[in-house]
């Protein structure tokens, strides 16, 4: 098995524009294994704990993208690939895709987990590419997954808007995870001591063999043109009258202002 | 001097963190009301490595460092003061000893089912009649062929009543003063010894303290742990690492206290604006901040110091002192900050006045630290 993962600031960080209007400030900072891509973690461990097999974790990014990697490790997968060089960076998903698809021709796998989405960027895009430029099926958005390793088949549930959708998919296949998959495990001491340990595997874009021009920023689809701060924090209101009162204009607002109802 | 922290400590302190969060606060207000000691947390961080942290994996712990246990003190100090203190009693009195003077039959034995999370340890030293004047023990233990019997009382013990195992002190020599106190492995169970009652405390409720009574108590003739007559000196070098380890709690429910005040003072609206626009309440969260980030530092530096093998008697009573009246500060400024609302159980800040006390307290009063310190400049 496979899981792709993506070291990305914390739900709690301050996002500050960086100079250049492009790309956010990494200064201050704290970083974190994506929260969607821990639900992938552990459900790969998970069916490991069953069905045997390896886990290996694979993410591409700069340097600090290595804890994202431990972290996996230390939660108990069995190996890590890091995609690091100064030229996949800066790139979208297209991009992203392109070089993680590369690598894992090399890296034999029955299932790929990721998540979702990343909740940096949110592009929900690098796995579905992926899957694609593998030519492999892919399920996204699950919350439920169960593996048949004798018919090489996975079905996996998707909760839908109000309905929710099971699908049959014969493996190899990719699979993105959903809050509601299972609880993430907390890496253990032990883990965290082992994964100290554990060799990361580093590949550049001569290893990859993958031309500049295909990744990175020179390999992106479509370009950032400009980040902003949205220019006042989104702020909740108090409705303060009496109870009754309260509720009619509370769904006054509702219908009128947010437009919910 | 380079001061970051590894991969490894950045980990540890998130592994804290995360329990903390998802395991102890929400249940904490309830084990502090009943105080009731919350035994199944301990088995999973048993099971976490956690109970083990600093001691080598040969004796079933996790090899980590000084430092990565001061930032899960301060993590599961943040939760619940209560929580750390029995954890930090657990390693820092009661599995210490056993790694430091052990034999290696006595560390197989004992420490390997503590680090591994399987046991509790506690630490008894403290008596009726023997409390800062820890020397002047009245415990007695008297070699009768293959056994030593042991009479006494050790009060004010935490995790008595929860631990398999206890490391305690006793007369071995009479007359001898310090010279004649020697330490001891008594196991649950062993003949003669039981537990008392659980004392009813203004703070760290949920923390098990209780008494531990041994009458004519018997333990085979090995369980003398280190050396005869040394268990003084044994004991002072346990404090200094306990010292350190009490430090780290204090910065833990300081930053509670800074967080909460702090949070509260900017939603709270009073003269049309929020408290933390009046001076007088700045004044109160910048002294806290300013006290919790030196004891926070001082300790951290004190952590890698102890590593590097050096003797912290007074670094570690300076930490203790000052990190542990800093959270009193900060306790006490941040109910007053919460006003009405910090005096009632509304809110968690009422619980760390009550909590931070017992930092002045345990593992040597705020005046012993003094002492301490004074006697180390030469006084
Ligand atoms: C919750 C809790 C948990 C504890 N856990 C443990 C444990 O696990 N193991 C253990 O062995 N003990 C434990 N203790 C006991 C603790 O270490 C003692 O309470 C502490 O050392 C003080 O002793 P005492 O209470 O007898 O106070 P006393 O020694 O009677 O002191 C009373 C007051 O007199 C002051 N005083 C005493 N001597 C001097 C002096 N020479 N100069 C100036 N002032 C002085 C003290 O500072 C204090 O203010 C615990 C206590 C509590 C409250």
């Amino acid at each position: 098995m496979v899981v792709l993962v993506k070291h990305v600031p914390d739900t709690e960080a301050r996002i500050a524009v960086a100079g250049g209007g492009r790309s956010i400030s990494e200064e201050g900072i704290n970083f974190v294994l994506n929260p969607y891509d821990e639900f992938a973690v552990e459900e790969a461990l998970r069916l490991k704990e069953r069905l045997g097999g390896q886990v290996t974790v694979v993410t591409l990014g700069p340097e600090r993208a290595k804890e994202a990697l431990r972290t996996a490790l230390a939660m108990g997968a069995d190996e890590a690939v890091h995609l690091r060089d100064d030229a996949l960076e800066g790139g979208d998903a297209l991009s992203v895709s392109v070089a993680l698809a590369r690598a894992l021709k090399d890296i034999p796998f029955d299932l790929i987990l990721c998540g979702k989405q990343a909740i940096d960027d949110d592009s929900c895009q690098v796995g579905p590419r992926v899957a694609e430029l593998l030519g492999i099926p892919q399920v996204t958005v699950v919350t439920k997954l169960e593996v048949d390793a004798a018919a090489r088949t996975a079905r996996a549930q998707r909760e839908m808007d109000g309905y929710s959708e099971v699908v049959e998919t014969p493996l190899p296949a990719l699979v993105s995870a959903q809050k509601g998959l299972n609880e993430p495990r907390f890496p253990s001491l032990p883990g965290i001591m082992k994964a100290k340990r554990k060799e990361i595997k580093t590949l550049n874009l001569a290893s990859l063999g993958l031309d500049a021009s295909q990744v990175g920023r020179a390999g992106q689809g479509a370009e950032v043109q400009a980040l902003e701060v949205p220019s006042r924090a989104r702020r909740g209101r108090i409705l303060t009258s009496d109870p009754p009162a309260a509720a009619a204009e509370l769904a006054a607002l509702l219908r009128g202002e947010a437009k919910v109802l | 001097m380079d001061f970051r922290f590894t991969e490894e400590q950045e980990m540890i302190r998130k592994l804290a963190r995360d329990l903390t969060e998802k395991e102890v606060i929400p249940k904490v207000a309830e084990w502090d009301a009943s105080g009731r000691f919350p035994r199944e947390l301990f088995a999973r961080m048993g099971e976490l490595g956690l109970l083990g942290l600093p001691f080598p994996e040969e004796w079933g712990g996790a090899g980590a460092d000084t430092l990565s246990y001061v930032l899960v003190l301060e993590e599961l100090a943040r939760g619940s003061l209560g929580v750390a203190l029995s954890y930090e009693a657990h390693v820092s009195l009661g599995c210490t000893p056993l790694y430091l003077f052990g034999t290696e039959e006595q560390k197989r034995k004992y420490l390997v089912p503590c680090a591994q999370g399987k046991w509790l340890a506690c630490f008894g030293l403290t008596e009726p009649g023997a409390g800062s004047d820890a020397g002047a023990t009245q415990t007695t233990a008297v070699l009768d062929g293959d056994q030593w019997v042991i009479n006494g009382t050790k009060c004010f013990i935490t995790n008595a009543s929860q631990a398999e195992v206890a490391v305690i002190t006793a007369v071995t020599a009479k007359g001898m003063g310090t010279r004649g106190i020697s330490a001891f492995i008594v196991p649950r169970g062993a003949p003669g010894f039981r537990v008392g009652k659980a004392y009813d405390k203004l703070g760290v409720r949920c923390s098990d303290t209780a008494e531990l009574i041994f009458e004519d108590c018997r333990i085979p003739r090995e369980n003398l742990l280190g050396e005869l007559n040394q268990g003084f000196k044994q004991f002072l070098k346990t404090l200094d690492g306990g010292r350190l380890g009490v430090a780290a709690l204090a910065v833990g429910l300081a930053q509670a206290c800074l967080d909460q005040a702090l949070r509260y003072a900017q939603q709270r609206v009073q003269f049309g604006q929020p408290l933390s626009k009046f001076q007088a309440v700045q004044f109160k969260l910048a002294d806290m901040a300013a006290e919790l980030d030196v004891a926070r530092w001082y300790t951290y530096r004190l952590a890698v110091v102890k590593d590097e093998g050096a003797r912290i008697t007074k670094e570690a009573a300076i930490a203790k002192l000052f990190a542990s009246e800093a959270a009193a500060r900060a306790a006490t400024q941040a109910v007053q900050i919460l006003g009405a609302y910090g005096f009632s159980s509304e809110y968690p800040v009422e619980r760390f006045y009550r909590d931070a006390k017992l930092l002045e307290i345990g593992e040597g009063t705020s005046e012993i630290q003094r002492l301490v310190i004074a006697r180390e400049l030469g006084c």
